[in-house]
């Protein structure tokens, strides 16, 4: 027992220990959430109930524990798997959907950095930013699992591994129908990782980092407070936040850009998978919307951080100074709170704004019809793609001129 | 003949524009095509006017409130009439959700819903068929069962020994009780035929069928008056 008590912050700080955290305690139930959601929302918007009736003895829940009927009947449904399969490759499927997707979650910031020493009291930023090694400031326990110099890259980079998901299960089924579908996954996914990617450059441009953890600690500007809402990119990366948010979409392949799937008529690549196969593609595409909403929050609407909720409590006037190559906000008037308060009140905010983006996610979704599939490439290459390029090269030319003028 | 055919036809002056006609064919045409407007082709003023209706629908359903049973058998949508009223349909409108919810929820019928059949009865409590065969024989789905025997009653002399009908097979098209000369079957219990485990259930006997009374088994009894009710029916015309 020593020896656990002498590493429970070492233990807690271990990357994989957070990373199922984050995923068993905050994605996995929100994803599983969404899917009763989005049935329930979707309800309310065409003026019917939705599901309400799964019940265990009383207790209804409005209809909550449908989620939980689902899972069970996935689960207890035959694994059927038809005869001229290629076994291999029709099992890993599934798996190359939902696991790019758990993975990238390790750049989502969570929350703030959690000094356990000063839990009680109020943070002393100042005396935190001279003497990071003082004794209340040891063993830190950073809310993200890994923060890379190339971040958001990383996202990219491992949710386009998440696209063989649907190739691959088209292709493994032997079937038309479903390699089809893993086609126009294929030639979907491609067109509009182009667009998504390019539309976040000109965040990275204004912010001068790729890191998650930088962009919502900092904000846009070094000169403000991290927490001030003007600092977020969504004020001065309006467009990106609307062409981000179009590709990111039309990857989660869901309507208006679900012609992968396409569940009613046109039948998509898991049209041969049945029982809790076919349900980690399904639950894949949930855990997608929260993780876009993740990044949405992280990138553009400051992430854990709650409007003027500095480390040391609400602030409003005051000033940023540099100690030791860190922006710490100080001065004006602060209500001070205890930096368990502040943590608590931070992580409520980004599961906020999470369930926020992604209920406006579900909204988009059973608003808009589905598009044809040369308006899907249109939209893509001719749309999407040159106005990423334009507000691109719009964002290094205003930070040119701010930089020239002195504003940066 | 087939260019006398073509030639029947005007040319239209709706229609596409026609830019240049082909000499060899003239069905081969050039024409101006009318491609979407750069508003329409970016989506995002028809994205945002769905998104309002959207929005609307669903906060109104949301934070509404429902109308009473009552109210949506009715199809009454209540006006808020007093200032507290006017008030609450500001914060709280009555919302858009027509669902009934079947089990604890009832949808009223109409008076002429054909629901299960009861078997009427006389005053003394005999059962009114006089088993003259005439339902069993309109029937179309053959569902209707039964076996007469003589009655000691020479006003009468027939009367069902066994009758049954089948819900199963039922297809409630109400010509059984069309076809009664003495108002003996009927289908205005306003029930449907009860959920069964076994076929044989389904299967409703003569006992069964004078049990079903209109008013859903408060009044067991369905007694119809000879001669039917109130002034005879012939009088009046």
């Amino acid at each position: 027992m020593d020896w656990l008590s002498n590493n429970i912050y070492a233990i807690l700080d271990n990357p994989a220990l957070k990373w199922l955290l984050l995923v068993m305690v905050m994605v996995m139930p929100l994803a599983s959430l969404l899917t009763w959601a989005e049935r329930r929302q979707s309800a309310m918007m065409q003026d019917r109930l939705g599901p309400n009736r799964a019940n265990i003895g009383p207790i209804k829940l409005k209809g909550i524990l449908h989620f939980i009927a689902d899972a069970v009947k996935m689960i207890s449904k035959e694994d059927f798997i038809p005869g001229s399969v290629h076994r291999g490759l029709f099992a890993l499927a599934p798996i190359l959907a939902i696991a790019p997707v758990l993975i990238a979650f390790a750049i989502i910031p969570f929350g703030p950095t959690i000094y356990p020493h000063s839990y009680t009291s109020t943070l002393d930023v100042l005396a935190l930013a001279t003497d990071p090694a003082a004794k209340p400031f040891t063993d830190s326990i950073r809310l993200q699992v890994a923060s890379f110099d190339y971040g958001l890259l990383f996202y990219f980079a491992v949710l386009s591994v998440a696209n063989y998901g649907g190739v691959v299960a088209g292709w493994a089924s032997y079937n038309k129908w479903a390699l089809l579908g893993g086609l126009r996954s294929s030639s979907q996914m491609m067109s509009y990782e182009v667009a998504m990617g390019l539309s976040l450059m000109g965040c990275f441009l204004l912010v001068g980092s790729l890191e998650p953890g930088f962009i919502v600690g900092n904000g846009v500007s070094a000169q403000m407070s991290g927490s001030n809402p003007l600092n977020w990119l969504w004020l001065w990366q309006f467009p990106a936040l609307i062409l981000f948010m179009t590709a990111a979409i039309a990857e989660t392949k869901r309507a208006p850009f679900d012609i992968p799937e396409g569940e009613p008529e046109i039948i998509g690549y898991f049209v041969e998978y049945s029982g809790m196969r076919w349900g980690l593609f399904f639950l894949a595409e949930f855990i997608e919307i929260v993780f876009i909403s993740a990044v949405i929050a992280t990138v553009f609407f400051g992430g854990w951080q709650v409007p003027f909720l500095d480390a040391d409590g609400f602030r409003i006037g005051g000033y940023v100074t540099e100690i030791n190559h860190q922006w710490v906000s100080t001065g004006g008037w602060v209500l001070k709170l205890p930096h368990a308060a502040v943590t608590a009140m931070q992580l409520g905010a980004f599961g906020l704004k999470v369930i926020l983006i992604a209920w406006f996610q579900l909204m988009i979704r059973w608003t808009l019809p589905r598009f044809r599939a040369d308006q899907l490439m249109n939209l893509g290459w001719k749309v999407l793609l040159p106005c990423a390029l334009g507000w691109t090269m719009l964002t290094a030319l205003f930070k040119l001129c701010a930089i020239y003028l002195g504003w940066l | 003949m087939a260019s006398h055919a073509h030639d029947d036809h005007e040319p239209t002056t709706t229609g596409p524009k026609v830019l240049a006609t082909s000499t060899v064919s003239p069905k081969v045409r050039t024409i101006a095509v009318v491609r979407p407007s750069e508003q329409e082709t970016s989506y995002l003023a028809a994205t945002k006017a769905g998104l309002g209706i959207t929005l609307r629908h669903f906060a109104k359903n949301l934070f509404g409130r429902r109308r009473t049973v009552d109210q949506l058998n009715k199809g009454e949508h209540p006006v808020p009439t007093t200032a507290f009223q006017k008030a609450l349909s500001v914060v709280s409108p009555i919302n858009e959700i027509e669902t009934i919810q079947y089990p604890e929820e009832k949808a009223v019928y109409p008076e002429r819903f054909r629901g299960l059949h009861r078997l009427m009865q006389r005053d003394d409590g005999q059962v009114r068929c006089v088993a003259c065969m005439c339902c069993p024989t309109v029937c179309p789905a053959h569902c209707i069962t039964i076996i007469p025997e003589q009655t000691d009653d020479n006003g009468i002399e027939k009367r069902p020994a066994v009758f049954e009908i089948d819900e199963l097979r039922c297809v409630v098209c109400g010509l059984c009780v069309e076809a009664c000369p003495c108002d003996a079957i009927r289908m205005d219990s306003g029930t449907h035929a009860k959920p069964v485990e076994e076929r044989a259930d389904a299967v409703m006997t003569k006992d069964k069928l004078i049990a079903v009374s209109k008013d859903n088994g408060k009044n067991p009894t369905s007694i119809a008056t000879q001669g039917g009710v109130g002034p005879n029916w012939r009088e009046g015309r």
